[in-house]
C-alpha cells in the first residue's frame, strides 16, 4: 500500500491563475480520493488523530471513503469538526494530522487535509447538507460575539446542546477572517456563507453590524436575557514596527490591503466602489500566511513583481508550506534573511525604494525559532512602488475596553482556563483573542471546549 | 433591514450638502459627542463614516450631515425618505472628554464639519460650560444650522472667505482675536484638514499666542473602524502611530503630523475620480430616458 504515491490535487496552472481570483487547488477527483484512502494503514494507535487538534477520527472516515460510504465519512467528520471543507483547505496539515501520520516518518503522509476536503465538497455539491441533531430547545439564551472560525463552532455546538444561540458580528458579512482575510483562490466565500447556512439551519441567529463594547455591552445583553457569552473577536489591531517612512502613501497593512480586496472586492473596481491601489513592484514584509496571502493577491491584482522579504529564512517561515510552493510556482520572488531599515519616498510622498539590512540566524529566541541578527553595514535597496507589512498583530481593544474587570494578559489578550473560562462568571472566550494569531483549526478547538463549559455552567445553573 | 430614512433635507441652497434622519434606535440610545457611524449604502458599496451629528433617544432617530465630494456622498444623496440603507455600524469612535472648565470653549466648525460641532457644543455646555461658536464656509450658501448652533452658544461668529455673511476671511480671524484677548480654556476644531492643520498651529504656542489645549475630530479614510485594518493610521510627529478611529476621531490637535496626514488623504485620488465620473454618466444616462 505505503508504495502507492501520495496523490497531489489538481490546480488551477500558476501562469493561468495568476490572472484570476478562482480556486488555485481543484481537489481529488473520485479515483483519485479512493486511491489515497488505500494507502492509510488503519493503525490500532493512530498517531494522526494526536496531531489533529480536534481529534477528528481519521482513520474512520478515510475508511468509510474506501467503503464508498461517503455519506457516513462526512458525519465522522462533522462529529469533530463543522467546518471540514475549511479546515480541508486551510489547516496547516504538515505540522498537524500529517505530521504525525505514521507514513510521514519513512514515506508521505497520507494526503489527509485533502481527502477531508472532499467529502466536504461532495456533499455540499450534492446538496446533502442536512441539518445535525440537537437536543430539545431550552430556551436559554447565549451570546456569541464574534463570527470568526471561533465563534461560529461555538454557536453550533451551544445551539446543538438547545440553547438558543445568537451571533453579533461588528462587520456586515460573517466568518471573521475566513471572509475578510483569507483570500478567494485560496478559500471560496461561497463556502465560508453555505457554512453559515447551516449554522442557520440549526436556529443560530446572526446579527450584523454589530460592534459589542460600542452599540451593546456585556451588562446591555444581561439585560435582554442572555445568560451566557462566547467572546471569540479575533486578533486585529495590525502591529506596524516604527521604521521611517512608514507613512509614506504606498505603505499599508496586509489587514488593510486584505480586506479592501476580499470583504470590499476591490479586484472588481470599478464595479464595487471600494478601491485598491497597486503598483509594479510590490514588497511584502513577513513570512506567515498573511504575507503570503497579500504577495499572491498583489500579483493577481496585475502586480508585475512581487517580493517577500522576510528576516529568517524558509525554514523558518510559519505559512502553510502548500502556499509557500504556491506562491514560488507563481514566481513570487523571496528574500530571506532581510529585514527592512527604512522606506524611501519621491518628492508627492509616494513610496518608490526601501532600504533592508541583511540578517543572519543567532540563537532560539522566545518563539524557539532562531533569533535573526542584523548583519551591520550590509544594507541594500529595493525599487518598489508598493509595500505591505504583514509582521502580525495585536490584541484588538474594542471589547475589552467596555468589560472593566475581565482578567487580560499583558499584552491584552483574555486570560482563560483550559476550558475557556474567563474570570468572570457567565463570561467565556476563545481564538486568537486568547492566544493570539493562531490556526482556524485551533480557534475551532477552543471554540468547542467553550461551547462544553458553557452548557455545563448554564445547565448547572438553570435546568 | 431597518436602517430607514425618515427625513431628508438639503442645507442652504448649495446643492451639496443634505441633513437626514435615520432610524436606528439601539445606535440613537448608545451616541454621544465624538461618534461617528460607517454606512454602506448598497451591496457594491463602500464603508463610509458619517459622524453622529445628533440623536434623539427617545425616537430612535440620528441625524447625519453629509456634503457630495464623490461617489458614495453622491450616492447617498439619491436616497429618499422612505428607502433603507444596506448597513449601518456605530456608535463608532470615543466620546468627546466632557469637564467643566473655568474659562470659555471655542468651537470652530468649517464646511460641513459645522455639523459635528453641535452635538460637541450641546454636551459641553449641558456641563456647565460658556460656548463660543466660530462657523466658517467659502460662502453664505455652505454654512447651516446657524440656531442650532446659536441655541447652544452663548457667542455666535460668522466668517465667510468671500465675506457674503459676517467677517470676511477664514476661521483663524476671530479664533486669533479672540485667544489674545481673553483666556480660553479650550478650543475644538472640525472641518477641512487644513482648517485644523491651521487652528492647531494658532493656538500651539509658537504663534506669540498663549497656547490653548486643541481637539481637532481626523476624518481619515477608513474601512472597519474597530481598529483592525490600519486604514485610518495617522502619525503624531514623534513618530507613533495612531488609529484615529479607536484612539479618536477627536485627537489633541497638538501631537497630529498634518502634512503626512493631508497626503494620505489623497492617496486614493484617481480611483475616486473614475468612479465619481463614471456614476455621473451613469445618472446622465438615466436622467434622459
Ligand atoms: C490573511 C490570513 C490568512 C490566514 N491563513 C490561515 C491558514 O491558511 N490556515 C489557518 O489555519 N489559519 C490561517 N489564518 C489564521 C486564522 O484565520 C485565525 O487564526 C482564525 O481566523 C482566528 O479565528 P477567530 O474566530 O479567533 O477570529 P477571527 O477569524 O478574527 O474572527 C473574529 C470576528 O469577530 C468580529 N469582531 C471583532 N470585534 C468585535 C466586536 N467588538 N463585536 C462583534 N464582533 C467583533 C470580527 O469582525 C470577526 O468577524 C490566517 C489569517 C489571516 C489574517
Ligand atoms: C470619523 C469621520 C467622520 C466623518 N463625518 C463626516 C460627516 O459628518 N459628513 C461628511 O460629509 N463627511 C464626513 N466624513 C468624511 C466622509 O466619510 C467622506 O467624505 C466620504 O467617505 C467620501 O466618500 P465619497 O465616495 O463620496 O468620496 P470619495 O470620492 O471617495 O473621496 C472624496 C474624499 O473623501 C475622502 N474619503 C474617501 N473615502 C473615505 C472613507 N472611507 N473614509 C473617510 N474619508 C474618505 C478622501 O480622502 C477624499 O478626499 C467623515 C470621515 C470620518 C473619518
Ligand atoms: S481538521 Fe485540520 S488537522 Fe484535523 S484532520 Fe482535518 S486537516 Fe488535519
Ligand atoms: S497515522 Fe496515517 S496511516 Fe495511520 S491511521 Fe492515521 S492517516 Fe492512516
Ligand atoms: S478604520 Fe480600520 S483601523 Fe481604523
Amino acid at each position: 500500500m505505503v508504495k502507492i504515491p501520495r496523490q497531489k490535487m489538481r490546480e488551477q496552472d500558476p501562469s493561468e491563475r495568476i490572472h484570476n481570483f478562482s480556486e488555485v487547488a481543484l481537489g481529488f477527483t473520485k479515483e483519485m480520493a479512493e486511491i489515497e484512502a488505500q494507502r492509510c494503514l488503519q493503525c490500532g494507535d493512530p498517531k494522526c488523530v494526536n496531531g489533529c487538534p480536534v481529534n477528528i477520527d481519521i482513520p474512520n472516515f478515510i475508511r468509510l471513503i474506501k467503503e464508498g460510504n461517503l455519506l457516513e465519512a462526512i458525519r465522522s467528520i462533522k462529529d469533530y469538526n463543522i467546518l471540514p471543507a475549511i479546515c480541508g483547505r486551510v489547516c496547516p496539515q504538515e505540522i498537524q494530522c500529517e505530521e504525525a501520520c505514521i507514513l510521514s516518518k519513512r514515506w508521505e503522509p497520507v494526503a489527509i487535509g485533502s481527502l477531508e476536503r472532499y467529502v466536504a465538497d461532495w456533499e455540499r455539491r450534492n446538496q446533502l447538507k442536512e441539518c445535525p441533531d440537537c437536543e430539545a430547545p431550552n430556551n436559554i439564551k447565549v451570546a456569541v460575539i464574534g463570527s470568526g472560525p471561533a465563534g461560529l463552532t461555538c454557536a453550533a455546538d451551544l445551539a446543538r446542546f438547545g440553547f438558543d444561540v445568537t451571533i453579533f458580528e461588528a462587520f456586515h458579512k460573517g466568518g471573521g477572517v475566513l471572509a475578510y482575510g483569507i483570500p478567494e483562490f485560496r478559500l471560496p466565500k461561497e463556502i465560508v456563507n453555505d457554512e453559515i447556512e447551516t449554522l442557520k439551519m440549526l436556529g443560530v441567529k446572526i446579527k450584523y453590524n454589530m460592534i459589542i463594547g460600542k452599540i451593546l455591552n456585556i451588562e446591555d445583553l444581561k439585560e435582554m436575557g442572555f445568560k451566557a457569552f462566547f467572546i471569540g473577536v479575533g486578533a486585529g489591531l495590525p502591529s506596524m514596527r516604527k521604521i521611517p517612512g512608514m507613512n509614506l502613501n504606498g505603505v499599508l497593512t496586509a489587514n488593510e490591503f486584505l480586506t479592501r480586496t476580499n470583504l470590499m472586492k476591490a479586484y472588481k473596481f470599478p464595479e464595487y466602489d471600494t478601491p485598491i491601489k497597486i503598483g509594479k513592484i510590490i514588497t511584502v514584509i513577513g513570512g506567515g500566511n498573511v504575507a503570503l496571502d497579500s504577495a499572491r493577491v498583489a500579483l493577481r491584482l496585475g502586480a508585475e513583481k512581487v517580493i517577500i522579504v522576510y528576516r529568517r529564512t524558509e525554514v523558518e517561515m510559519p505559512a502553510r508550506k502548500e502556499e509557500y510552493h504556491h506562491a514560488v510556482e507563481e514566481g513570487i520572488e523571496f528574500q530571506f534573511l532581510a529585514n527592512p531599515t527604512k522606506f524611501l519616498g519621491d518628492d508627492k510622498g509616494n513610496v518608490n525604494r526601501m532600504e533592508v539590512i541583511k540578517m543572519k540566524l543567532g540563537e532560539p529566541d522566545a518563539s524557539g525559532r532562531p533569533r535573526p541578527i542584523p548583519i551591520e553595514n550590509s544594507e541594500y535597496i529595493i525599487n518598489c512602488d508598493t509595500v505591505i507589512i504583514a509582521i502580525g498583530t495585536n490584541a484588538n481593544p474594542v471589547l475589552t475596553k467596555s468589560i472593566p474587570d475581565l482578567k487580560l494578559t499583558k499584552w491584552g489578550y483574555i486570560e482563560v482556563d483550559e476550558m475557556g473560562k474567563t474570570n468572570l462568571e457567565s463570561v467565556f472566550a476563545g481564538g486568537d483573542i486568547v492566544t493570539g494569531s493562531a490556526t482556524v483549526i485551533s480557534a475551532m478547538g477552543a471554540g468547542r471546549r467553550a461551547a462544553k463549559s458553557i452548557n455545563q455552567y448554564l445547565r448547572s445553573k438553570y435546568l | 433591514m431597518p436602517y430607514k430614512i425618515l427625513k431628508k433635507n438639503q442645507l442652504g441652497d448649495s446643492g451639496t450638502l443634505f441633513e437626514m434622519d435615520l432610524h436606528t434606535p439601539l445606535i440613537a440610545k448608545k451616541a454621544y459627542a465624538g461618534n461617528f457611524i460607517i454606512i454602506r449604502i448598497n451591496e457594491e458599496g463602500e464603508r463610509i463614516p458619517l459622524t453622529i451629528a445628533d440623536y434623539d433617544r427617545e425616537n430612535g432617530v440620528i441625524t447625519i450631515v453629509f456634503q457630495v465630494v464623490g461617489k458614495s456622498t453622491l450616492l447617498l444623496s439619491h436616497q429618499n425618505i422612505g428607502d433603507e440603507l444596506l448597513d449601518i455600524a456605530g456608535p463608532l469612535g470615543n466620546r468627546i472628554h466632557i469637564e467643566k472648565f473655568e474659562d470659555p470653549i471655542v468651537i470652530i466648525g468649517g464646511g460641513v464639519g459645522i455639523a459635528p460641532c453641535y452635538p460637541q457644543a450641546k454636551e459641553l455646555k449641558q456641563a456647565g460650560n460658556r460656548i463660543i461658536s466660530i462657523l466658517g464656509a467659502r460662502t453664505k450658501n455652505l454654512i447651516f444650522w446657524r440656531d442650532k448652533m446659536a441655541s447652544v452658544s452663548e457667542e455666535l461668529i460668522i466668517c465667510t472667505n468671500d465675506g457674503s455673511e459676517g467677517i470676511e476671511g477664514f476661521v483663524t480671524k476671530p479664533l486669533r482675536e479672540l485667544i489674545s484677548k481673553q483666556k480660553i480654556s479650550l478650543v475644538i476644531a472640525i472641518g477641512p484638514m487644513i482648517m485644523m492643520k491651521n487652528v492647531a498651529e494658532l493656538t500651539s504656542g509658537n504663534e506669540g499666542l498663549p497656547r490653548v489645549k486643541t481637539f481637532v475630530s481626523l476624518n481619515t479614510i477608513m474601512i472597519d473602524g474597530t481598529g483592525m485594518c490600519g486604514g485610518c493610521r495617522f502619525p503624531s510627529k514623534d513618530g507613533e502611530i495612531h488609529f484615529a478611529c479607536v484612539e479618536g476621531p477627536d485627537i489633541d490637535g497638538h501631537i497630529v503630523d498634518f502634512n503626512i496626514l493631508l497626503n494620505r488623504e489623497k492617496r486614493f485620488a484617481e480611483f475616486e475620480k473614475q468612479s465619481y465620473d463614471l456614476y455621473k454618466k451613469k445618472c446622465k444616462k438615466f436622467d434622459t430616458q
